[in-house]
């Protein structure tokens, strides 16, 4: 069916892995090296990103605002802390179990977030997270409350790597994770799936139109984005061996909106270098004066949001390079 | 022939305002229909309660036979009933050849595959390339929607429903706000869809309504007042009265 003459490549080859995308992935790796004595906090930036990118899956691809998703991160966090507790120490199976509670969770309160415009869904969303923030605060029995889930004994990842003082098979540990379930997501944004999220994102009362279910598809990636968010949570009991509450706090969803947005919605990229970015400004700043960070993440934010829409990914896009696709 | 789309007493309120009186209209499979009457006739209501986008407050739509008064819009596009949007309802960041792909891919049942990149499921691709050919819209394939003239952007309002593959295309306004010459060229390419298409065209221009419909229907105050072919219609003198009557002299 080559009778049309037109170059199809762009769409053909959207989905090609480019030069910078290689780049990228070696800097978490060089980071090994280079900043080894900072190793945990560097898996703390991995879960983070991870934790991010399950939000824009949510937000960035399908339009569902949200300003509780630690709700999702929370329930992944207990999953994997109790399972540890009570015997299932293996770190996979953990995250599994932390994915499948936040998946079940999210796939519950999806049908919550189908109707209504932006703000009901950050008011739904928020007041979802903040039932389950003082739920745990109350079940001291599971969740130890304010002191925190105790007792967490993690496996070795693979009866093979036990995680070591130095946080060296936490990273490497958190890193894998991060990447599969990156790679994962990538596959789905680029799919014919990703795209109907698109299309719901860009014009919600076209694609009925065009035969697409936008519910069924809202309640599959609500579900994802929770499985996703779920995975962080649990990679950062395993990681520190503890859960405190605030896994489920309303600050953790409030900063991941922001670091999206500082990152940039709806490329993947812009969830894991604004995690970056944040998180080594909050390490580096909050140290010189926790002050001074509030400051300067205020103004960031006030001005990306109003001269920066695409956030730091809509500024690299502007940077001549070669070879860059067109996006 | 038979009926392909039909409406039994079909009924919409709004509050107390009645924006579709009791409506039974039955399109011909092959039609070339043409629906008309003055501003707030309830026109495009009539076709929101026929795709589904409004649930009528009484009375049935019924669909090659079937009733599909509560299937939800995506149902009825599936089952081949397909329209367009008076006001421009596009994908405003996709490029014209993603936006036709993304409706190929619906229609071919692709939506929920999430494996395989788009560009790699070539058989939807090329589809969306051949339907841009015919259209003419193929140098701008690759540019982005939101960066478009008007006039190309309601050729993509079309493009989406024909990427849908309709038995039933409903067309309204096509070219509302189009230039004279690009607007002639609109309706060029809606008069060769292929008469396997049943069309129901919802447009103002009455010269353009007299050469392209065999049949038309007056809707006036959400009610339908006669319905009959052009040239009745033409000499009604109701129809002149309520609707025609500027047109005609003007
Ligand atoms: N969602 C709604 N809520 C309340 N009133 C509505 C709604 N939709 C339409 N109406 C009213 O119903 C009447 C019919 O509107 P409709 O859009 O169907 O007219 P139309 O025949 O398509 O007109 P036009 O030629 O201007 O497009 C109008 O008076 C309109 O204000
Ligand atoms: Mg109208």
């Amino acid at each position: 069916m080559a009778s049309v003459k037109l170059d199809l490549a762009p769409l053909r080859q959207a989905a090609a892995w480019h030069w910078a995308e290689y780049a990228f992935w070696l800097m978490p790796v060089l980071a090994y090296f280079a900043f080894g004595e900072n190793l945990s906090l560097l898996s703390q930036i991995a879960i983070a990103a991870l934790f991010c990118l399950s939000l824009d899956l949510i937000l960035g691809y399908a339009g569902i605002v949200s300003l509780g998703h630690a709700a999702f991160f929370g329930l992944g966090a207990y999953a994997a802390g109790l399972l540890a507790k009570y015997g299932w120490g293996d770190p996979l199976l953990g995250l599994a179990g932390a994915a499948a509670f936040a998946a079940a969770a999210g796939f519950v309160t999806s049908f919550l977030v189908l109707r209504g415009s932006d703000l009901t869904r950050l008011m739904v969303t928020l007041g979802v997270a903040m039932m389950l923030f003082e739920a745990a605060n109350k079940l001291t029995d599971f969740t130890g409350g304010v002191d925190g889930l105790q007792g967490v004994e993690v496996k070795p990842v693979l009866g093979m790597f036990g995680f070591d003082l130095y946080g060296k098979t936490a990273y490497w540990y958190s890193l894998a994770v991060l990447f599969v379930m990156f790679w994962l997501a990538r596959r789905l944004v680029h799919s014919p799936f990703g795209l109907s999220l698109r299309g719901i994102r860009q014009n919600v009362g076209r694609m009925p139109a065009i035969g697409a279910p936008v519910n069924g598809r809202l309640v599959v990636i609500y579900t994802i984005g929770a499985a996703y968010a779920g995975v962080a949570g649990g990679l950062l009991t395993q990681t520190t061996q503890f859960v405190s509450l605030d896994v489920l706090s309303f600050s953790r969803s409030a900063e991941l909106l922001l670091i999206l947005v500082l990152g940039g919605t709806g490329r993947l990229y812009g969830a894991l270098i604004g995690s970056m970015v944040f998180m080594a400004a909050h390490h580096f700043l909050s140290d010189i004066n926790p002050q001074y960070w509030q400051f300067w993440l205020g103004a960031a934010l006030v001005v990306i949001v109003l001269f920066a829409r695409d956030g730091i990914m809509g500024l690299l896009g502007k940077l001549p390079v070669p070879g860059r696709k067109p996006s | 022939m038979s009926a392909v789309l039909e409406t039994r007493d079909l009924s919409k309120q709004f509050g107390g305002f009645i924006a579709c009186n009791n409506v039974s209209l039955s399109i011909e499979a092959g039609a070339r229909h043409a629906l008309i009457g003055p501003n707030g006739a309830g026109k495009t209501t009539l076709i929101n309660l026929l795709t589904g986008f409004l649930e009528p407050s009484a009375g049935d739509v019924f669909l090659k036979g079937d009733n599909v008064t509560h299937l939800a819009q995506h149902q009825r596009v599936k089952r081949g009933l397909v329209r367009t949007f008076q006001i421009n309802q596009l994908f405003a960041e996709m490029t014209v050849l993603e936006s036709v792909t993304l409706s190929v891919c619906e229609r071919l049942g692709l939506g929920w595959s999430w494996w395989k990149p788009v560009g790699a499921h070539t058989a939807a691709i090329d589809e969306a390339a051949e339907l841009l050919a015919t259209l003419h819209l193929l140098d701008v394939a690759h540019t982005q929607t939101r960066s478009l003239a008007y006039g190309r952007q309601r050729m993509i309002e079309i493009a989406l429903a024909l990427a849908a593959k309709p038995q039933v295309l409903l067309l309204d306004e096509p070219a509302a706000g189009v230039p004279t010459d690009e607007s002639r060229e609109l309706f060029a390419t809606i008069a060769r869809l292929p008469r396997e298409v049943t069309i129901v065209l919802i447009e103002h221009d009455m010269d353009l309504v007299f050469r392209f419909a065999d049949k038309i229907s007056v809707l006036v105050g959400g009610a339908l007042l006669t319905e009959d072919v052009p040239e009745v219609i033409a000499k009604d003198r109701r129809v002149r009265e309520v609707y025609l009557g500027e047109a005609l002299d003007g």
